[in-house]
């Protein structure tokens, strides 16, 4: 098992919303324990509205307002130090980003600037986090990384506007990979992309990660990505982890109810049989049902459900999972 | 055979530039489909196949450039004729622009109950829609006076199919239904598609560049590559054994939810698009693993194999190259 590089410890981050005098609040991170390793792709899945981009903000520690970190920690480990992210300043958090840890958001093409070439962008980047270079030996680091990436080289010449979708993706996935850093964050990097893109973005991340040996972070809810990418899969409902287990266990042998509605409504080839998606809606992160939060929509459905939030079982040395039926 | 909808050559050329310089563009070339009633038809590829400028044409929103479009038996000579009986009706990508944010949503369904004249007062109105809404598993008081914002994409989506039951139409042009929807979520609107199909007879054009969706619902499908329909047939043949080298790139790169079936090789994406439309033989020529001589510099002829159209020079000649 590799070293730790980053652990949450009782994370609850919540939406505090004032709305005409009234406060809501949106429990979108509620008590998550996470042990993040060197030299591993994480994938965090689950349905829109889980809560899964404000985790990935919050370990990014990103706590713009109304996010705000209510309690817990988030542990980065540099150097064999654990540093508690929770008690450093923004001046601080900014320079361990892109070195340290670096995030592409939902929709990151349009983090490139429209009105200069991408060069420019990459230009920018470098330069504000990297000293001493003059632009052009930040330009020759850009385009060495961009060759070493597959991407075309003439791609730093273009506006990207000029850039398919996909095509604007990779770039900004190479842009977060530039300055070699322990952690990459990715939230739904394949979302609205065609198939075969989508191929080609997964692939660009696997080659980073090969390369880099790093830790990639990656959101989405489509398991068919998870399966081909992730080496653990941490499924997320309702601001919890419900289940973590590594991907040959979470397809092979899914614990949780929700996990295995997950994988069944996905439709596979040579199967024409009817199939399911998961019933219901997912909860208002502000109104959740007490106990475990997926009770509404469970068929195993019992007593202790309704009551108590379930602890974690540990099924076995990688797998664990918070449901009454196995406890 | 009943034909619900022909399309025969279907062609639209758009021309990109300025006076000075002008490049034009084939979206849709030489397209060639039929539909059947109770049938749902896949029309499969990525973006900037030319699918939903086909769909546009059959819905009337442009006009082709050459080529005939028939529904049930009538040439289409006006635009939009189709939507004035409502034999035909549309369900969009993103049902958030579908519906103004606005409006309530219920006011769409009384608007079109009053256009097309399909009850007499509020009451039988509202019974109605009512029916139409149970087929898509939602009922009038749940719907009632809300807005779009306080639904879900999933359940807006199905709003939006239950609207376009209204007129009971024969036809659904259905374009992207699901791409904007969680996958988990998909099964349960694509269900839907099937059951009109099986329950109702409504037949389904399934636009989309989903083709694990389209396995599970579709009778049959085109897939389509850069305006040119490059693989028509059965959906179990076409997808559990593709011939063109496109079908068979789009079918491995389909993330299947099984570890144990990864990709098994990288992929080579195209560098400019547009640079593939213009190209002077087989549009598929730059990135084909099979690629031949002949395929750069002729276009190739539609050949059937076994009751599937592929539009591929390994074909020709009756035998089956590689």
């Amino acid at each position: 098992m590799n070293n730790p590089i980053l652990r949450t410890e009782n994370l609850k981050a919540f939406y505090v919303l004032d709305m005409a005098g009234k406060q809501k609040v949106a429990k979108a991170v509620n008590e998550v324990d996470l042990e993040i390793r060197e030299n591993e792709v994480y994938g965090i899945a689950g349905e829109s509205g889980c809560g899964k981009t404000t985790l990935l903000k919050a370990i990014f520690g990103a706590f713009d307002p109304p996010l705000r970190l209510i309690d817990g920690h988030i542990f980065y480990y540099i150097n064999d130090l654990g540093v508690d992210v929770t008690t450093l300043n923004a001046n601080e958090k900014r320079k361990l980003r892109m070195t340290y840890i670096s995030y592409v958001p939902q929709g990151s093409m349009s983090v490139l600037n429209p009105v200069i070439k991408v060069k420019g962008t990459y230009q920018d980047f470098i330069g504000s986090h990297v000293r001493g270079n003059t632009r052009k030996e930040a330009f020759e680091l850009a385009r060495q990384h961009i060759i070493e990436l597959g991407l075309p080289r003439n791609i730093l010449d273009t506006y990207p506007h000029q850039l398919s979708g996909g095509m604007r993706q990779r770039v900004t996935i190479a842009l977060a990979a530039l300055l070699g850093p322990r952690i990459m964050i990715a939230d739904e990097p394949t979302t609205a992309l065609d198939v075969v893109v989508q191929r080609g973005v997964v692939q660009l991340l696997m080659s980073i990660q090969q390369k880099l040996k790093n830790t990639i972070i990656l959101v989405t809810h489509d398991m068919g990505v998870h399966a081909n990418i992730a080496d653990r899969i941490a499924i997320m409902y309702a601001g919890k982890i419900v289940e973590e287990a590594t991907t040959t266990k979470i397809f092979g042998s899914p614990a949780h109810p929700y996990t295995r509605f997950l994988i069944d409504s996905l439709p596979r080839f040579g199967d024409k049989t009817q199939r399911g998606s998961v019933p219901g809606n997912p909860p208002s992160l502000t109104d959740l049902p007490s106990g475990c939060p997926f009770h509404p929509r469970c068929p195993h459905t019992f007593e202790p459900c309704k009551e108590q939030m379930p602890d974690y079982t540990q099924l076995d040395a990688d797998h664990k999972v918070a449901c009454w039926l196995v406890a | 055979m009943d034909k619900l909808l022909e399309v025969e050559q279907l062609t639209k050329v758009f021309s990109l530039g300025s006076i000075l310089s002008k490049v034009k563009i084939t979206a849709t070339d030489s397209v060639t489909f039929y539909i059947k009633p109770a049938e749902i038809f896949a029309l499969a590829g990525e973006s900037g196949c030319g699918k939903t400028t086909a769909a546009k044409m059959i819905l009337g929103f442009e006009t082709p450039t050459s080529g005939v479009i028939t529904h049930s038996g009538k040439k289409e000579a006006i635009k939009g004729k189709a939507w004035i009986t409502g034999g035909i009706q549309a369900i969009f990508q993103d049902p958030f622009a579908t519906f103004n944010p606005l409006r309530v949503v219920d006011r769409y369904f009384f608007e079109n109950v009053r256009n097309f004249k399909l009850a007499r007062g509020k009451a039988a109105a509202i019974e109605l829609i009512d029916r139409k809404l149970r087929l898509v598993g939602l009922s009038y008081e749940e719907f009632a006076g809300k807005y779009p914002s306080e639904f879900s994409g999933g359940q807006l989506q199905r709003i939006s199919i239950a609207r376009a039951l209204l007129t009971d139409p024969k036809l659904l042009i259905a374009d992207e239904p699901v791409s904007m929807v969680d996958a988990s979520l998909r099964m349960s609107i694509v269900n839907l598609f099937k059951k009109l199909r099986d329950e109702v007879g409504v037949s389904v054009l399934y636009i989309t560049h989903d083709l694990a969706t389209a396995y599970y619902i579709s009778d049959r499908i085109a897939v389509m590559f850069r305006g040119n329909i490059v693989e028509m047939g059965t959906v179990e043949q076409v997808l559990m054994n593709p011939q063109h080298p496109y079908t068979q790139l789009l079918r491995e790169s389909i993330p299947e939810a099984d570890p144990a079936r990864r990709w098994s090789s990288t992929v080579t994406l195209s560098e400019l698009e547009h640079e593939e439309y213009l190209r002077r033989g087989c549009k598929f020529a730059g990135r084909c693993p099979n690629v031949m001589d002949i395929c750069k510099t002729v276009i190739p002829e539609d050949i059937i194999v076994e009751d599937t159209l592929v539009k591929c020079h390994l074909y020709s000649g009756g035998y089956k190259g590689q």
